[in-house]
Formats: C-alpha cells, sequence, structure tokens
C-alpha cells in the first residue's frame, strides 16, 4: 500500500509542477469566467423589451412585477384558457399563470410562452414571487413573536423559517394550440457544459495516463519498477495520480473562475448580496412592531441600486441545486475517468510509440465521441429512450448522465447508472490489469486484438 | 550452500515454450552465469526470480525457503532493457526507486549521498536524466540497482552502454559487491567477461538447460587433450616421431619457432607425448590447450541443436 503512495506521489508532482499544467490552470478560469459573465454584462445591456401578461389567481402578487428597461409587465382578468388562446395573437412574450392554491401560501407558478423562456424574466419572476412570499411569512412570523416579548429576535432563526423555493415551470404553446414542457436556457447550458466538461477530462487525463505508460516503455524504466512493484499497483497508482491532478485542476477552475467572476461582476454591479437583504429586510420590519428588542445589524449593508438584468442571472444560477449537481459530477467524472484511465492504460501498455495507438482508440473515443454528438438529442428530450439508454449504458453515462441531470432525472435512472458504472469500472480495470501487465514487457511487436484476447487468458 | 535454486521451473507463452523444467542451484557468495543464445528464456528466468511473471510449474527457494513477495527487497534488478525517467531529475529519480525498494526516506537519502560522493556524481543531483550523457545514466541506474544492498544481485547485459573505463569500474564494483557478501547473477553474451568473473554457469538453449556447473569443471569436461608445443632445432616430420594415435592438427613457425597442437588418445597422458618429442627437439614450452568459454558455448549450443544457432 505504501508503495501505491509513493508511486501516485510521483505521478502527482510531476505534472503539477509541469509548465503545461500551470497555463491550463490559468486559461480554463478565464473562458469559464467569460462564460459566466458575458450573458450577465449582456443582461445589463439587452434593449428588447417583453411584454409579460400575468393572471394571478391568488391577488397576492398583484402590481408586484415592476416592470424594468427590458420587461413590461400587465395583468388580465380574464380566464386561463381563454388567455391561453389568445396569447398567440397577442404578440406577448409570455403568459404567466399563478394559480390559487389550497394552502394559504402559493408556491409555483407556469409560465407559457412560444419558445424557450429566458432565464432573465424566470429568474426576475422567482425572485419577486420570492420575496413576495417571504415578506408575507414574515409578517405572520413577527405577528407572533409580537405576543411573545420575552424572546430577542433570532434573524437567522426567521429567515430559516420564512424561507421558500418558488416554482416557475414553462410551457410551450406550440403552432397547434398544444403545451409541451419546455426547459429552461440554464438547464440547457449547464449540462451542456457539464457534459462536455466530463468529456473534456476523460480524454485529457486518460490519455494522459496513456502517454505515461507509453514513456514509460519507451524509456525502459518499467522493467525497473515492476521489480519493485507489481504492475497493477503501478497502473493504479498512475491512474489514481493522474486522476487527482485533474480534480486539483478542477477545484483550481472553480475557485479561480469564482474568484474572477466576483471580481469582475461586482466591478459592475457592488455587493448584492441576497442575504443582508432580507435581513435588512426583518430589521426595518421588526422595528415597526418591537423596537426595543432589535438585535444590532452586524453589518449595516446599503441597499444598492439593484441592476436587474444582473440580479435575474444570479437569481437563475442559485436556483441550481448545486449539492446534486456538484456531487454528480464529481461522482460521473471519478468514475467515469477510473473507467477510462484503466482503458487508456492498458493501450498504452500494448502499444510501443503514441503512433501505434489509434487501432486501439477507436473503440474508446466512439462512445464517448458520440455521446456528445447525440448532446442535441439529449437537450431536446431528456426523459426520452435515447437520452435515457445513453445515460444508463456505462461507457456514455458519464457524458450523457451529466447532460440530463440539470433538467431532473428519476433517482432510480440515476443510481442504476451509477451502479452499472461502478460495475464496468471493476470490469475493465480488471481487464487493463491483465492486458498492462503483459504488453508492458513487450517491446517492438505490433500488437493486434487477437493478441490482447489471447493476454487475457495468460 | 545455495542462496537461490529453482526447481523444475516451466513457463509457457500461448503456443511456445519458454522454459522447460530448468533446474538453477546458485551457491552462495558466488558469481553465477546465466549464457544461451538470444530467445533462450534467460530473461523469462530473470523476470521470475524477480517475481515479475510466475512460473507454471517448478518451485523457487530463497535462503532456504519457499521465495515470497517480500524477497524483492533482497534482491536488486539491472534489466538488459533499462532506462529512467528522463525528465526527472538524477536525485527525486534516485530516491524514488530507492523507497520503492523498501528504503525509508532518511536511509535513503543517507545512502545515496555516500554513493554519489563516491563515484563522484554529487554535481549530478538536480540535473534531470536527459541531460545526462548515455555513461553517467549507466552509472545512476547501476546505484539504484545495489543501493538497498540486496543480497542477490541480477544483471542482465550489464557491461552494454559502458565505455572501456567504466566498464572496468562496473567490474570492479561488481566484485566488490561479491566480496560484501552478495550472491551475483549474470546474463550475458560476451564471453571474455564470463570467463573473467563467473565461478558457475548455466547455459540455457531452446528453454532448456544444457549445460551446468563450475566454470573449471566445465572446461575440463570440454577439453579434447590437445596441447600446444613450441621448439626448434627439428627438421624433420613430427609423425616420425610421434606414437601413431597421436594427431598433430596445426604446425606453423613463429618468430623462428616452430609451433604444433597435437592431440593424444583419451587414455594417453602428456608425458607420454613429451618422451616422444624430447630426444628430437629442443622444448621451449608444453600446454594444455583449455577450450575458452566462447568455443564452449558455439559447441554446445551447436552440437545439441544446430538448428538453433542459424534460426538466431
Amino acid at each position: 500500500m505504501n508503495k501505491i503512495l509513493l508511486i501516485i506521489r510521483r505521478e502527482y508532482l510531476t505534472r503539477v509542477r509541469k509548465r503545461s499544467f500551470i497555463i491550463m490552470t490559468i486559461l480554463g478560469p478565464l473562458l469559464m469566467a467569460a462564460i459566466v459573465i458575458v450573458p450577465i454584462y449582456l443582461a445589463t445591456r439587452g434593449n428588447e423589451t417583453k411584454k409579460v401578461s400575468v393572471i394571478d389567481q391568488t391577488g397576492i402578487f398583484y402590481l408586484k412585477f415592476k416592470d424594468s428597461d427590458n420587461i413590461k409587465f400587465h395583468y388580465l382578468l380574464s380566464d386561463i384558457g381563454s388567455a391561453k388562446s389568445e396569447f398567440r395573437k397577442s404578440g406577448d412574450y409570455a403568459l404567466l399563470f399563478i394559480p390559487k392554491t389550497d394552502v394559504s401560501i402559493p408556491t409555483n407558478a407556469i409560465l407559457y410562452a412560444e419558445s424557450n423562456v429566458s432565464i432573465n424574466v424566470i429568474g426576475y419572476i422567482r425572485n419577486v414571487m420570492t420575496k413576495t412570499v417571504e415578506d408575507l411569512k414574515l409578517e405572520a412570523k413577527l405577528h407572533d413573536l409580537q405576543l411573545d416579548q420575552k424572546h430577542p429576535l433570532d434573524v437567522g432563526d426567521i429567515l430559516r423559517s420564512i424561507k421558500t423555493e418558488i416554482d416557475v415551470n414553462t410551457m410551450k404553446i406550440t403552432d397547434e394550440g398544444k403545451e409541451e414542457k419546455s426547459y429552461t436556457e440554464l438547464s440547457m447550458i449547464l449540462g451542456t457544459f457539464a457534459g462536455i466538461l466530463i468529456y473534456f477530462f476523460i480524454f485529457m487525463f486518460g490519455s494522459q495516463v496513456m502517454r505515461g505508460v507509453i514513456e514509460e516503455k519507451t524509456s525502459r524504466i518499467v522493467e525497473v519498477i515492476i521489480s519493485s512493484v507489481k504492475p497493477f499497483q503501478l497502473m493504479m497508482g498512475k491512474i489514481i495520480g493522474v486522476g487527482m491532478v485533474g480534480l486539483t485542476q478542477f477545484l483550481l477552475w472553480i475557485i479561480l473562475t469564482f474568484g474572477i467572476v466576483t471580481v469582475a461582476t461586482s466591478s459592475f454591479i457592488g455587493d448584492k448580496s441576497q442575504k443582508n437583504l432580507t435581513q435588512q429586510n426583518i430589521i426595518e420590519k421588526a422595528s415597526k412592531y418591537n423596537p426595543d428588542n432589535l438585535p444590532l445589524p452586524d453589518s449595516a449593508p446599503s441597499r444598492p441600486r439593484q441592476n436587474e438584468g444582473v440580479n435575474q442571472v444570479f437569481e437563475a444560477l442559485n436556483s441550481v441545486n448545486y449539492p446534486v449537481m456538484i456531487g454528480a459530477f464529481l461522482f460521473f467524472f471519478i468514475f467515469g475517468y477510473l473507467m477510462y484511465g484503466a482503458l487508456f492504460a492498458a493501450i498504452g501498455g500494448a502499444v510501443d510509440s503514441e503512433s501505434d495507438t489509434q487501432q486501439f482508440m477507436l473503440p474508446i473515443t466512439v462512445p464517448l465521441i458520440l455521446s456528445i454528438v447525440m448532446l442535441q438529442f439529449f437537450i431536446q428530450d431528456p426523459t426520452g429512450p435515447v437520452a435515457f439508454w445513453f445515460s444508463v449504458i456505462p461507457l456514455t453515462s458519464p457524458v450523457a448522465m451529466m447532460i440530463r441531470i440539470p433538467f431532473g432525472v428519476p433517482y432510480w435512472q440515476v443510481a442504476l447508472s451509477m451502479v452499472l458504472l461502478v460495475l464496468t469500472f471493476i470490469g475493465t480495470t480488471w481487464m487493463a490489469g491483465k492486458i498492462y501487465r503483459t504488453g508492458i514487457l513487450m517491446y517492438g511487436k505490433k500488437v493486434s486484438y487477437r493478441e490482447l484476447w489471447k493476454w487475457l487468458k495468460y | 550452500m545455495e542462496l537461490f535454486s529453482a526447481q523444475n521451473i516451466t513457463k509457457q507463452f500461448s503456443g511456445h515454450k519458454a522454459l522447460d523444467h530448468v533446474t538453477i542451484d546458485i551457491p552462495e557468495g558466488s558469481i553465477y552465469g546465466l549464457l544461451g543464445p538470444n530467445g533462450a528464456g534467460k530473461t523469462t528466468f530473470i523476470r521470475i526470480i524477480n517475481q515479475i511473471i510466475a512460473p507454471d510449474e517448478g518451485r523457487i527457494f530463497f535462503n532456504g525457503r519457499e521465495l515470497q513477495p517480500n524477497d524483492i527487497y533482497q534482491i536488486g534488478y539491472l534489466p538488459e532493457e533499462r532506462g529512467l525517467y528522463k525528465k526527472m531529475t538524477v536525485g527525486e529519480q534516485a530516491m524514488y526507486l530507492a523507497q520503492l525498494k523498501g528504503l525509508s526516506r532518511q536511509e535513503a537519502q543517507k545512502r545515496l549521498h555516500r554513493w554519489f560522493e563516491k563515484f563522484e556524481m554529487k554535481a549530478w543531483w538536480n540535473k534531470k536524466i536527459e541531460e545526462l550523457s548515455k555513461g553517467m545514466q549507466q552509472k545512476v541506474q547501476f546505484l539504484v540497482t545495489i543501493i538497498h544492498e540486496p543480497r542477490l544481485l541480477i544483471f542482465d547485459e550489464p557491461f552494454s552502454g559502458f565505455d572501456p573505463i567504466n566498464a572496468n569500474m562496473l567490474r570492479d564494483e561488481i566484485l566488490a559487491q561479491r566480496d560484501n557478501g552478495a550472491t551475483v547473477i549474470f546474463s550475458t553474451h560476451n564471453m571474455a567477461s564470463v570467463e573473467e568473473l563467473c565461478d558457475h554457469i548455466s547455459l540455457i538453449n531452446n528453454s532448456k538447460v544444457i549445460l551446468n556447473g563450475p566454470v573449471r569443471e566445465i572446461k575440463m569436461t570440454y577439453k579434447t587433450n590437445t596441447f600446444e608445443v613450441t621448439y626448434n632445432n627439428f627438421s624433420g616430420n613430427l609423425h616420425d616421431i610421434l606414437p601413431g594415435s597421436f594427431s598433430v592438427i596445426k604446425e606453423w613457425q613463429e618468430h623462428g619457432m616452430n609451433i604444433a597442437t597435437i592431440r593424444i588418445p583419451v587414455n594417453g597422458n602428456p608425458n607420454q607425448l613429451l618422451n616422444a618429442l624430447v630426444p628430437h627437439v629442443m622444448m621451449h614450452s608444453f600446454t594444455e590447450l583449455i577450450p575458452g568459454m566462447n568455443e564452449i558455448f558455439i559447441r554446445a549450443v551447436t552440437e545439441k541443436s544446430p538448428e538453433t544457432i542459424q534460426h538466431n
């Protein structure tokens, strides 16, 4: 065990110190930051006005939606059926329907539109609805607390108790007047981004494993090393070491991207912490009820003039379930990489130089590339059979599942996909170990598939 | 006392037998030559000793008991196909390989510094391998082979890539290792170095051991009762003065001397030859011709299976 750690350490340190690693670490976040910043920047400049009609059966949100530079709201009193049939003629951008609910507090809304609705609009609507509902809850809470004057206000507790999640479902109204559930741009962007990232990471670090193995073969150090460690230890040490380089890079990218985005956006929107706003809100409201028991505000944020566009993008980004996204990403990245890493290592072991790898690369690259090529289909129909099968079959599942996750995938499908992936990882590693063990000691021999098959049985 | 013993080792690779019931005993403290033409199975045998591959049949004993995974810490192996990480620095690389052989960090550091000083390599510590000459790389490679002070050292063609000065140093170092108690297995095609270094040999051909034993004894079994005599003051024919069962193989003249090689029959003895010659010639030298390892190698391999030589 100690020796595998030595190998991991060497693989990790030699790569992390390389100039190319440092360059990639800096370039990656710049690129990703650009992907985040550019839409925000554009959102602040967009000048096309979108008209949204509102049917609010609850009455709570009447006049709460304020017109901004690029969104204009008008309220309809007609029923939803006729509004929908009128919608296509009206030329409105979207129709917001807030149905009456049995419980007192409404938590969902439906947004009808002809095409996908921009995340800005959804973000703004969700934002306003959340605030309105939270304000209502706050009023009620404070009213209750007023009866119990002994306890000082606990802002954190109140914050937790009023926290509200608003669902804004978007429905597409098609030419035939049919309704289809549509998916927001954000899910699309996130899915595509996560899928491509996994694809890219598997390829990049998988081929690093392969090159590392070939390097050990051509430099002829491999026989020296396997006289001290088992070939399998050397292979796994390399795969894990390189994988940790990948995770390090990923982590640095996240941190640096976050840093760049924070700095860049704050330079043109200023501080806009949601928490501070709500906290300020509570204190303001509470002062009306109970001026003596006020806690001192831990900071005194001035309410900055909000830039709606930017806020909406942030709102949309905040709506993502990050623990699930990041958890799934890490799982599919790690196991997808381990599975492919083993295959790449086997290829490296079987050949003498990188130019010989092509015939063996094909069966590995085809599923990976296919899952990227099919991206369009997954996004159009994330719950359809194509998306399902691609995200369950292990060779394509890391990429395909990550594309689907932001759209919401039934848990049993995710679990099935994960179990199959782990099983396949064990299988490919076992296979790769056999091929690798024999291959690394073969010099100057062109190997065929038949030969590899024989090695499996040694 | 044997340090290492392989009993009836058989190893089969798809379709061909690399080793066929090979039995080799290596006495402790010896330098043991493992000889044989290319493809005979030497490397397979060495890899089995190093537990890189496992034999299909047979048993291996090390230090009196069955070979165990941990025994690799007692073995140092310099493969024929050898090299180092080109982009790594000499020091890091040596540390890495020494630790893989079970040395602690501190111990590896201590020993490496001692050896680097001895070999005058201190200035190389922070250089990358690719910046060193081939000979220098070989020195580093040799050093990491012996750094963990193994009891059994295996050198596969150790002299290839060394210039005569470094080869000489390497030879002295191998002998020094032996004198310090290590046992050395030495695989080579270079018969001159076998002659110079080895006490025992095994000759493997076509996956079988065809010759086995102490070098001196093997030479004795391969000698042909042939003597070389140097003489002068004789103008007659050697055939006339020698008994009929003696045969003159070759006669020539050099620096005013006559030289002849003469074979006596198996039941004859050197004194009979001397007695026949001395009354007629002025004798200057008289030597038994002992065959060299080169000759023994070729004879052993071609006699047993003439087709092997042609194939290689």
